[in-house]
C-alpha cells in the first residue's frame, strides 16, 4: 500500500476550508464529489467578499476610483490564469462562465466559421456532454462528419489517434483527464498529430487545470477551456484559452456592450482581445475568485497537489480491486496516469442507491451517467457512482469510502 | 436515513419485479425517462371500457424506481383510466409505504409518470 507521507501539509489545508466540518445525516462529511464541483478555501470567500465589501463597482467604464479599483483587478485575474495554464498574456484569457461556455464559444466562433462539408470533427468516446453535443451541432450545420477516437477502459493510445485523424479533419476536441475513469488523453500527441493536417485543437481541461501540472506550451493546442468552479474558485466563473492569432481572427459568439470598440447604427467594431469574448458586465466578484483560487493551488504546487490525489486514488483502488463484490471502471491501479477519480458499482445495487446509501454514512459521491451517456452504452452499464479526491481529502476518508460500501454490501447482500 | 427505505419488500420487487416484460397488443405504451440518471422505464397496459385490465413494464433503474413501478402495475389493475391519471406522488410514497428524501422522488414517481403519459396520449387519440 502507498503508505508514503503526502507532499501536502493536509491537516493545515483542511483549515481553510470550514465547510469540511460539518455533519452530514449525524456523521462528519466526506466529500468526495470534487469532480463535479470542489469545495471553497476562505481566501478566495475573502477575495469574493472583499471586492463586494470595498470595490464594488463595474468595470472597464468608470471614471470613478472604486471602478478603476475594480478594473485593475479584474483585468489582473486574467494576467494571474494566464501565468498558471502558461499563456501568452491576458489577450489569450478570455473568462466565461463554465467549461460548456468556452467549448460553445469554440464550436461556435471558430468552428462554424471553418469547418465545412467534406472535413470532419474528432472528438474521443470519453467526451463530456458539454464537449460532445456543441460539436454535433457544428457537424449537423456545416454537413462535417463527426469521428471518434476509440477508448479502451478510458485509455487512448497513440494508435488510436492515428485511425481518428487523418487529411480531411478540420477540427479536434479532446477531454485531457476524463471525468469517467480520471485517464490522461495524450492530448501533446493529438496536438501533433491535428497540426500536421492542419487541423485545430481544443483541449478540455475540465478535469486537468485543478489538478495537475497544465503548461500549453508542451500540450500545443489551440484552445483550451476550464471551469473555475472544480479548481477551487466560485461557481459561474470559467476561462477560455485561445491562441492570439486565432483569437483575433474569430468572430464572437456574443455581442453587445463591452465587446465593442465602436458602434454605428448598421454596424459595430470589436474590442480589443480578450474583452471582444466578453459580451456585458462579467462576474467581476468570480473572476477576482477565480485568480486568488489558482494562486492558492499555485502556492500548494500541483504537482503536490497531483501527487497527494495519485496516492489516495491508488490507495482506494487497492483496497477496492481486492472486493469481488465491487467493480471498478478504468485502468488497475498500477497504471501510471491515472487522476483521482473513481467510477465503480457495488453487487447488484443501482449507482443511485449506493450514493444515496453512502451518504447515509456521510460520504458524498455521485451516481449517474456523469454526463457521459454514450460512454455508459458503450461500457454496457446503465450508469456508475464515482467518487473524486481533491487536495483536502485524507486517508482515513478513503478508508471511510470504502468501509462505507459495506452498508451497500450489506443490503444488496 | 435513507437505509430505512431498503426494506424488504423493496429490494423484492427490485430483484424480483411484477409484470415485468412487454405486453403484446397494449392499447397503452409510453416510454420516458429520468434526464438526470437515464434510468428508463416502458409501460404497457391494455383497456376496456375505460379501465386497466392489464399492465407491464420494462427498464433499468435502481430500487426505488423498480420497485414502484412493479408495485404500480399490481395496483392499477381495475382502476378506471382517470382514478390512475388522479393518482399524486403521495399515492405513490404510501404505496410503498417509505419515506422518501427529496432526491429519490423522481426515482419514485417515474413509473406512474411513465403510465400517466400513455393514457393521456391514449385518450388523445381516442378523441
Ligand atoms: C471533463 C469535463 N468537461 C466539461 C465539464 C463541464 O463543466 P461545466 O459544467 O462547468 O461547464 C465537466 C464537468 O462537469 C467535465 O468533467
Amino acid at each position: 500500500m502507498s503508505l508514503e507521507a503526502s507532499p501536502l501539509n493536509v491537516e493545515e489545508v483542511r483549515e481553510d476550508f470550514p465547510v469540511l466540518q460539518r455533519e452530514v445525516q449525524d456523521e462528519s462529511l466526506v466529500y468526495l464529489d470534487n469532480a463535479a464541483t470542489s469545495l471553497t478555501p476562505e481566501p478566495v470567500v475573502d477575495a469574493v467578499t472583499s471586492y463586494y465589501r470595498e470595490m464594488n463597482a463595474n468595470v472597464h467604464r468608470g471614471m470613478h476610483s472604486m471602478s478603476q479599483e475594480a478594473s485593475e483587478e479584474y483585468e489582473r485575474a486574467h494576467d494571474v490564469v494566464a501565468e498558471f495554464i502558461g499563456a501568452d498574456g491576458r489577450e489569450e484569457i478570455a473568462f466565461t462562465s463554465n467549461t460548456t461556455e468556452g467549448v460553445n464559444t469554440v464550436a461556435f466562433g471558430w468552428g462554424l466559421e471553418n469547418v465545412e462539408e467534406g472535413d470532419n470533427i474528432v472528438l474521443t468516446q470519453m467526451e463530456h456532454h458539454s464537449s460532445l453535443v456543441p460539436w454535433q451541432q457544428v457537424a449537423q450545420r456545416t454537413g462535417a462528419e463527426l469521428r471518434f477516437i476509440g477508448v479502451d477502459d478510458g485509455v487512448v493510445t497513440e494508435r488510436a489517434v492515428d485511425e481518428a485523424i487523418d487529411e480531411d479533419t478540420a477540427a479536434v476536441s479532446v477531454v485531457h483527464v476524463s471525468n469517467v475513469f480520471g485517464t490522461v488523453t495524450p492530448v501533446e500527441y493529438v496536438a501533433e498529430k491535428a497540426h500536421d493536417v492542419g487541423a485545430r485543437v481544443l483541449v478540455d481541461g475540465a478535469q486537468s487545470a485543478p489538478n495537475v501540472p497544465v503548461d500549453l506550451d508542451d500540450i500545443g493546442c489551440d484552445f483550451f477551456v476550464f471551469s473555475g468552479h472544480k479548481a477551487l474558485g466560485p461557481t459561474g466563473t470559467g476561462v477560455l484559452y485561445g491562441r492570439r492569432e486565432l483569437l483575433e481572427e474569430m468572430q464572437p459568439y456574443e455581442f453587445g456592450g463591452e465587446m465593442i470598440s465602436r458602434v454605428e447604427y448598421e454596424s459595430a467594431d470589436w474590442a480589443d482581445l480578450p474583452w471582444k469574448f466578453e459580451a456585458g458586465t462579467p462576474n467581476v466578484a468570480g473572476g477576482i475568485g477565480l485568480a486568488r483560487a489558482l494562486e492558492y493551488l499555485d502556492d500548494l504546487g500541483l504537482e503536490n497537489v497531483h501527487e497527494h490525489e495519485c496516492r489516495l486514488t491508488r490507495y482506494a483502488l487497492e483496497r477496492l480491486e481486492d472486493d469481488p463484490e465491487v467493480e471498478v471502471y478504468g485502468p488497475p491501479s498500477g497504471h501510471g496516469d491515472r487522476c483521482g477519480v473513481i467510477s465503480f458499482n457495488v453487487a447488484d445495487a443501482h449507482s443511485h442507491d449506493t450514493s444515496d446509501l453512502l451518504n447515509s454514512e456521510g460520504v458524498a459521491t455521485r451516481s449517474g451517467h456523469h454526463c457521459a451517456q454514450p460512454l455508459m452504452d458503450l461500457m454496457g452499464v446503465p450508469s456508475t457512482s464515482r467518487a473524486s479526491f481533491y487536495l483536502y481529502n485524507t486517508r482515513e476518508e478513503a478508508d471511510r469510502f470504502v468501509e462505507a460500501l459495506d452498508v451497500v454490501k450489506e443490503v444488496f447482500a | 436515513m435513507s437505509r430505512d427505505m431498503y426494506r424488504q419488500r423493496i429490494l423484492d420487487h427490485y430483484r424480483n419485479p411484477q409484470n415485468y416484460g412487454e405486453l403484446e397488443d397494449a392499447d397503452v405504451y409510453y416510454m420516458d425517462d429520468n434526464p438526470s440518471c437515464g434510468d428508463e422505464i416502458e409501460m404497457y397496459a391494455v383497456v376496456e371500457d375505460e379501465e386497466v385490465v392489464d399492465v407491464k413494464f420494462d427498464g433499468k433503474g435502481c430500487a426505488i424506481s423498480m420497485a414502484s413501478a412493479s408495485l404500480l402495475t399490481d395496483k392499477v389493475v381495475g382502476m378506471s383510466l382517470d382514478e390512475v391519471r388522479e393518482m399524486e406522488t403521495e399515492d405513490v410514497q404510501e404505496m410503498l409505504g417509505i419515506d422518501l428524501s427529496p432526491a429519490r422522488v423522481k426515482c419514485a414517481v417515474l413509473g406512474l409518470k411513465v403510465l400517466e403519459g400513455g393514457i393521456v396520449e391514449y385518450e388523445a387519440e381516442g378523441a
